[in-house]
């Protein structure tokens, strides 16, 4: 990253930390995330019309928070009263409001987004677009999906948010644990949709991790996005072809998200409760310590096993039979895999990790028609154009 | 903020319940009873006479007509309603959970858009 994209990224940063922090601030009140967002646009938009002539105030985030607030009283009264009383915010005094006094109310945004009353689909989305300000068209381009069915989505969420009273209110402790899973299920879903570059999922992670601090899980998944979009830049060679994990460039990593990645870890363990992201990203650490020396693949096997014992799924049962064919050879990785497949029956055979580890696996044992014939079954399930040319490349070497 | 928590489920046939079971729901329901008066949340309390005692009426087709049986036949009838006043979802969640009907069938929470109190509709 040079000097100038980090520069700009930092800026895009803190305008979406602004946009965030002054939306949940906003809305908190009235549980209106619509009449919340034009009274802060409105803001925008005065600034942006001042700030030239009259010189950016001292606190550009409480001048905004004000003149927004302002904005929503006027919609209040306008909506009562049937008549448009015009509050200009007063630039004497806005300065005098300290906004890091002002409690970050991020948090209760986010458990609104991913409230067991609003649909799962849905979640993921309405975080990006009010805990980052994305808009309906960029979230439906990650999304794929038209970005007028995704404004669709994100109005219908922000209405049923505000007619039946969904709280900006953080739930008591017995509560919280559950809620806390679908925030953390909700931003994962913004890591998943794009592993590839992760803009998206990088930011929401490090929110989450800044609103819940004694939330292991909330570090672990912020760690768990670093350390894999530090791996971003390797993954695609000077010809736009996909190289495997195990032929990376670790000079290529990006080393500042691979420190951030660590510190998250470092805070997730001085909690001392394991779980599920935690996991992911220590497996990710392990691989990124390829910078230091040779893969340590029997600790990997150790935390693929815990993973995949407390958080079994068909993605985590593959990543444990591909370690498994490192430590313990081809043959016993193959074994396990195939048990897999038997056991998880029909969606399996669509699952692209499961066919391309498989093809390697075959190849590996010099089983070459059999290997060949997986190779083919792994490119017809591959969507990304360069792992499909990747696979394509090993087949025609057997 | 005033929510309807409105119980469905699939009606037993003449005899169906033992009437052990029928005592034990009775009891159940009493508790729930007494535990939204005494938080201070419950507006009204009604459980339902079965679906073939509905008669439905509508006038929408011009004159008046009067109709044997429920508006629309189900597996799952209203069985039941409460109204409650409570100041969130959350709160309103966390009463339907705590609805015996929710054990053996479904609570539809629906918030209130106006109720006619004091002589008016709020608003």
């Amino acid at each position: 990253m040079d000097e100038l994209t980090s520069a700009a990224r930092a800026a895009d940063i803190a305008a979406r930390d602004s946009y965030g922090r002054l939306l949940a601030l906003l809305a908190a009140s009235t549980g209106d995330l619509t009449a919340a967002e034009d009274a802060l646009a409105d803001a925008f938009e005065r600034a942006l019309r001042t700030w030239p002539s009259q010189g950016v105030p001292r606190n550009p985030d409480a001048w905004l928070l004000t003149v927004g607030r302002n904005r929503l009283r006027d919609q209040w009264k306008s909506a009562h009263v049937q008549r448009t009383v015009s509050v200009e915010a007063d630039p004497v005094h806005v300065d005098d409001l300290d906004l890091d006094a002002i409690p970050d109310r991020r948090l209760e945004l986010m458990l609104v987004c991913a409230h067991p009353a609003i649909d799962h689909a849905v979640r993921t989305p309405l975080m990006l677009n009010t805990v980052l300000g994305f808009t309906a068209e960029q979230i439906g381009r990650a999304f794929s999906m038209p970005a007028s069915t995704m404004a669709t989505r994100l109005v219908r969420a922000k209405k049923r948010i505000k007619t039946t009273r969904i709280p900006f209110r953080i739930p008591d402790r017995a509560d919280l644990d559950p809620r806390m899973t679908a925030i953390l299920e909700a931003v994962y879903g913004a890591y998943v949709i794009d592993r590839a570059t992760n803009s998206e999922a990088l930011h929401l992670a490090e929110v989450l991790a800044t609103v819940a601090p004694t939330d292991p899980e909330a570090h672990g998944l912020a760690a768990l996005v670093q350390l894999s979009a530090a791996r971003a830049p390797a993954r695609i060679d000077g010809n736009g072809c996909f190289v495997p994990l195990a032929d990376h460039d670790p000079a290529r990593w990006n080393r500042q998200l691979i420190d951030r990645a660590h510190e998250h870890l470092r805070a997730a363990h001085a909690q001392r409760r394991l779980g599920r992201f935690q996991l992911e990203a220590a497996i990710q650490a392990v691989h990124c310590a390829r910078r230091e020396g040779p893969t340590d693949w029997p600790t990997l096997l150790t935390l693929h096993r815990l993973l995949h014992k407390i958080a079994p799924s068909l993605g985590s049962g593959v990543a444990l039979a591909a370690v498994t064919a490192e430590v313990d050879g081809p043959a016993a990785g193959l074994a396990a895999l195939d048990v897999l497949l038997a056991e998880a029956g029909e969606p399996a055979h669509r699952f692209q990790p499961a066919g391309a580890t498989r093809a390697h696996l075959l190849d590996r044992l010099d089983r070459r028609a059999e290997a060949m014939a997986a190779y083919e079954d792994a490119i017809a399930l591959t969507h990304d154009d360069a792992e499909r040319q990747y696979l394509q490349k090993r087949a025609a070497a057997l | 903020m005033r929510y309807a928590l409105l119980m469905h489920y699939r009606e037993p046939a003449e005899g169906e319940i033992s009437p052990e079971v029928i005592a034990e729901a009775q009891e159940a329901f009493g508790a729930y009873g007494r535990a939204l008066e005494s938080a201070g949340v419950l507006l009204s309390a009604d459980v339902l006479a079965l679906t073939p005692a509905t008669t439905t009426v509508t006038c929408r087709e011009g004159g008046l007509r009067v109709q044997d049986g429920p508006f629309a036949e189900t597996k799952e009838a209203l069985a039941g309603v409460f109204m409650i006043d409570v100041p969130d979802l959350d709160a309103a969640i966390g009463w339907a959970e705590k609805c015996p009907g929710a054990q053996w069938g479904v609570i539809e929470v629906r918030p209130v858009a106006t109720a006619f109190v004091d002589g008016g509709w709020t608003s």
